[in-house]
């Protein structure tokens, strides 16, 4: 529910390993609110979500990167809160991986909106381990060369048996990727 | 590196690199302390009288002033988010975010309290005694602010109400905090008084991490 408006109903989605898939939807259809719900950040009115123990990692729509700190010092903070060791080198493979390891000194604040969230992809590729990612508008702000890489990625954590629920008001050429339309079930 | 951990030296280099911020509460408490002389009249007797209850009043107020948008900052940026999904316990994460606006915030009071007790011609012994209970009692200040912080985050005028639900709460501190003063003076023992003090530390230690736990979460829905 949003305010007094139900989203969606009768809503039976299943993420199976090694799945991409795409939710559409028109705007206010509730895509970042099933993905908030999916994360547990928030509590759906009715039904369940039921997970396998497979660890998951949800980006959203903002980067939760600080504007005071460098982007290797944020990075270097979310890899300790995923209770990862945050080793200099993993933190700036981890940049490697988006194209931006250059700016790993840089100050946040410096940054351009798709640096940020380069930056903020970049909390995926902080290490191999197959998860349940789930990411609210991914490609947002990238360019061409931003967009591949996040394609990489996404790709590459399916590949290894993670799954991967993904919003995107663009058109995404991603191996495998199965829509899911949540405007049929409002 | 645990939780609490990471939280504690991001939050730290955070204030360490906005400086002004993290220096405002102390600024109020110098200020707004240091007023009261010049206000009052250079009396001695009458400031000796009047310090415990104006400088705790005043760490008080302080102490407010830097909790009230404690977690606002990584609400809007999104790292408030992270922190509920990770596998650290959100209470340890908590912890970590008070600890560090007390060493920031908290502390810097307990260090210039004596400093303006000074400027109140209190005793050795009262200034003294002003200073444990402030060391005592800053960190309860830390624990109440960052629930009315987090029980009013994303409210409009949250900040206006952090204070009207903190302040109360902080009273029995506020109470026991001025009387072990006022009890030295009196040439009273304050041991009574700073022992409901450190019952209230734990207390709140013990508790309040939970409670700011909970309503972050319910925020955050």
């Amino acid at each position: 529910m949003r305010g007094r408006r139900r989203l969606f109903r009768d809503l039976d989605v299943a993420l199976e390993r090694g799945s991409i898939t795409w939710l559409r939807g028109a705007n206010g259809s509730g895509k970042t609110s099933l993905l908030r719900i999916l994360a547990g950040v928030s509590k759906p009115e009715s039904g369940e979500v039921i997970c396998d123990g497979t660890p998951v990692a949800y980006l959203a729509h903002a980067n939760a990167l600080k504007d005071d700190l460098t982007l290797g010092e944020a990075l270097a903070f979310h890899a300790r809160l995923q209770g990862l060791d945050a080793e200099p080198g993993q933190v700036r493979t981890a940049l490697e991986r988006l194209g931006i390891a250059d700016r790993a000194d840089a100050a946040v604040r410096t940054l351009s909106q798709g640096q940020r969230r380069r930056g903020a992809l970049a909390r995926l590729a902080l290490d191999d381990m197959p998860r349940v990612w789930l990411l609210d508008e991914p490609f947002d702000a990238l360019d061409a060369d931003g967009i591949e890489r996040a394609a990489a990625l996404v790709e590459g954590n399916a590949a290894r048996g993670g799954a991967v629920l993904l919003t995107s008001h663009q058109a995404v050429e991603l191996a495998r990727l199965r829509p899911i339309d949540l405007g049929a079930h409002a | 590196m645990s939780g609490w951990r990471a939280v504690l030296r991001r939050d730290l280099r955070l204030a360490a690199r906005r400086r002004i911020e993290a220096l405002l509460p102390l600024g109020f408490f110098v200020v707004a302390a240091g007023l009261f002389p010049l206000g009052v009249g250079p009396e001695r007797e009458t400031l000796r009288q009047i310090a415990p209850g104006v400088l705790w009043v005043c760490a008080l107020l302080a102490a407010m002033l830097s909790v009230t948008t404690l977690f606002a900052s990584d609400h809007q940026d999104g790292s408030l988010e992270q922190m509920l999904l990770a596998p650290h316990a959100l209470v340890e994460l908590v912890a970590g975010k008070v600890l560090a606006q007390w060493l920031t915030s908290g502390l810097p009071l307990v260090v210039a309290a004596p400093l303006i007790g000074v400027a109140f011609d209190m005793h050795a012994a009262s200034i003294g005694v002003l200073a444990l209970t402030l060391l005592l009692g800053t960190p309860i200040l830390g624990w109440l602010g960052a629930l009315g912080a987090a029980l009013t985050l994303g409210l409009r005028s949250g900040a206006a109400l952090v204070f009207l639900i903190v302040l109360p709460l902080a009273v029995p501190a506020l109470i026991f905090g001025a009387g072990a003063v006022a009890a030295v003076d009196s040439g009273l023992s304050p041991r009574g008084h700073i022992s409901l003090l450190g019952a209230l530390l734990i207390a709140s230690t013990m508790g309040v991490p939970f409670a700011i736990a909970a309503a972050l979460r319910i925020s955050v829905d």
